[in-house]
């Protein structure tokens, strides 16, 4: 590859990652799931179709959900990233993790940390959603596995149980 | 696959995108929510391009209404237009688009700019510019300058925009009293691009209908258009798509599919904007 003046192929970053520092210099070419996964060693982000698709790459920057695959890593000077590891570790994603395995959420687990933050996200109003809403929030995480309904059941339990109204009815 | 990105700088304001921009004669992009961008360079469909990364550009950023105009920063992100209470009141158009466009995570990074720039045939934006005449505010080297939106869609993915120029803003006239706007499509799957789409304005001195996805560029149907200025009925408006329109076979759709779409958004939009005419509290 070759080089076009002014503008470096390496860029120096330093981010938090699951709350901890991290200074790194990238490849500017280098995506988010990438660098968590090859870099860092944190391999619960997945790339899957590495093209906005398929949504297994979801996770969190700076308080929003995003594509690990659409954004570079040379981008994220300053940022603040949560992959599924961190919120495991603060225990967040707890009572969704816990209802993703009750209810059969989840298969090869290969679309399930990305679904873990849509569904959160989907959530994070406080508000209980409609089993129509979740599917349209989750719209773009693709699960080859489960037919989603199990997914939808999993959210609205969540939903509810959060909202204070216990366990939904099956 | 991995992105063929070959360099990458981080514009710290507008003249230095601009500068880096011209500099770099034709190889450099900018990159805005890099929603179409890093997807194309990830599958080596961009060539070998250096970034010119206009996040951090604040010039680029916010929505203001200034008299009767509403200016949207080239930078805001989808799901800004999509809750902004600006955009629903003064453009309720496009604040009716922003949701249809992909998925949340999307919406967070994709920006207006790079979605108008970047000139898919079936997204929404482009086709809500058209619907609103609005004006595409661009600048280079040479100066700033405004394309209306009718002139700025040329073909499939191209547009006005020059080499060394970059979209710094869109002016959209403001919704007038009593006029109406609705902007529908029919996907398969919730945030897929659209099969068809439909944006309709409807405005004290006439009607305005861009359809998406039906062709190499949103069009502004103007036979159409000419139907219902003379009040012709939503059936007869449907009739003379034709004319304004020409999909071609692809494997999402033949085009006899597409344009029986374009027919069925067309009558439900003017049914909707005549019901609200009646119905409205
Ligand atoms: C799975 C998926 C589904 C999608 N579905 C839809 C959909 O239904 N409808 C839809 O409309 N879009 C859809 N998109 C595209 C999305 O809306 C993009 O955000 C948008 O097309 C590009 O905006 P961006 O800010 O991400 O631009 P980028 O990807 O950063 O840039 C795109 C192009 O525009 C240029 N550019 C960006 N900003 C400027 C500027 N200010 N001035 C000049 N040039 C500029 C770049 O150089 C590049 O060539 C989808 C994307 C994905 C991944
Ligand atoms: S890997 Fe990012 S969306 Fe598929
Ligand atoms: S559990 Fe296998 S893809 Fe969803």
């Amino acid at each position: 590859m070759s080089d076009i003046a002014g503008f470096p192929t390496k860029v120096d970053i330093s981010l938090t990652v699951n709350g901890e520092r991290v200074e790194a210099r990238v490849d500017v070419a280098r995506h988010l799931v990438d660098f968590l996964r090859l870099d860092l060693g944190l391999s619960g982000s997945h790339a899957g179709c590495e093209h906005g698709v398929c949504g297994a790459c979801t996770l969190q920057v700076n308080g929003e959900v995003v594509r690990g695959c659409l954004t570079l890593a040379a981008q994220l000077d300053g940022a603040e990233v949560w992959t599924v590891e961190g919120l495991t570790d603060t225990g967040s994603l707890a009572d969704l993790q816990a209802a993703f395995v009750s209810r059969n959420a989840l298969q090869c687990g290969f679309c399930t940390p990305g679904m873990l933050f849509a569904a959160a996200d989907v959530l994070a109003s406080g508000k209980v959603p409609s089993r129509a809403e979740i599917r349209e929030h989750i719209s773009g995480n693709y699960c080859r596995c489960t037919g989603y309904e199990a997914v939808v059941d999993a959210i609205e339990t969540v939903a509810r149980s959060r909202a204070g109204g216990g366990e939904a009815s099956a | 696959m991995k992105a063929a990105a070959a360099g990458y700088v981080r514009a710290n304001d507008l003249s230095h995108a601009i500068s880096l921009l011209a500099a770099s004669e034709g190889q450099a992009r900018v990159l805005a929510g890099g929603q179409s961008l890093i997807a194309s360079l990830n599958l080596r469909l961009a060539g070998e391009t250096a970034l010119i990364d206009i996040n951090g550009v604040t010039e680029l950023c916010g929505i203001a209404l200034d008299g009767d105009v509403l200016r949207i920063g080239a930078l805001t992100r989808h799901r800004e237009l999509a809750t902004s209470d600006l955009v629903a009141r003064h453009a309720p158009a496009i604040s009716q688009a922003a949701p249809l466009i992909a998925h949340a995570a999307i919406r967070n990074r994709g920006t207006i700019g790079g979605s108008l720039a970047y000139a898919d045939p079936a997204a929404e934006l482009p086709a809500c510019m058209i619907a609103l005449d609005a004006t595409i505010v661009v600048q280079g080297p040479a100066g700033r300058r405004g394309v209306r939106a009718t002139d700025f869609f040329i073909d499939l993915f191209t547009t006005d925009l020059g080499e060394d120029e970059m979209i710094v803003a869109i002016e959209v006239p403001a919704c007038a009293p009593g006029e109406r706007q609705v902007t529908m499509e029919l996907a398969r799957r919730s945030g897929d691009y659209a099969l068809a789409g439909i944006v309709l304005v409807r405005r004290e001195n006439g009607a305005r209908v861009a359809f998406f996805g039906v062709g190499p560029t949103a069009v502004l149907a103007r036979a159409a258009m000419a139907v219902i200025d003379r009040e012709g009925s939503p059936d007869e408006a449907a009739a003379v798509l034709d004319q304004d329109i020409q999909p071609l076979d692809d494997v999402h759709a033949p085009a006899s599919v597409r344009l029986h779409l374009a027919r069925v958004l067309l009558r439900r939009a003017l049914n909707a904007t005549l019901a609200a005419e009646v119905g409205h509290v």
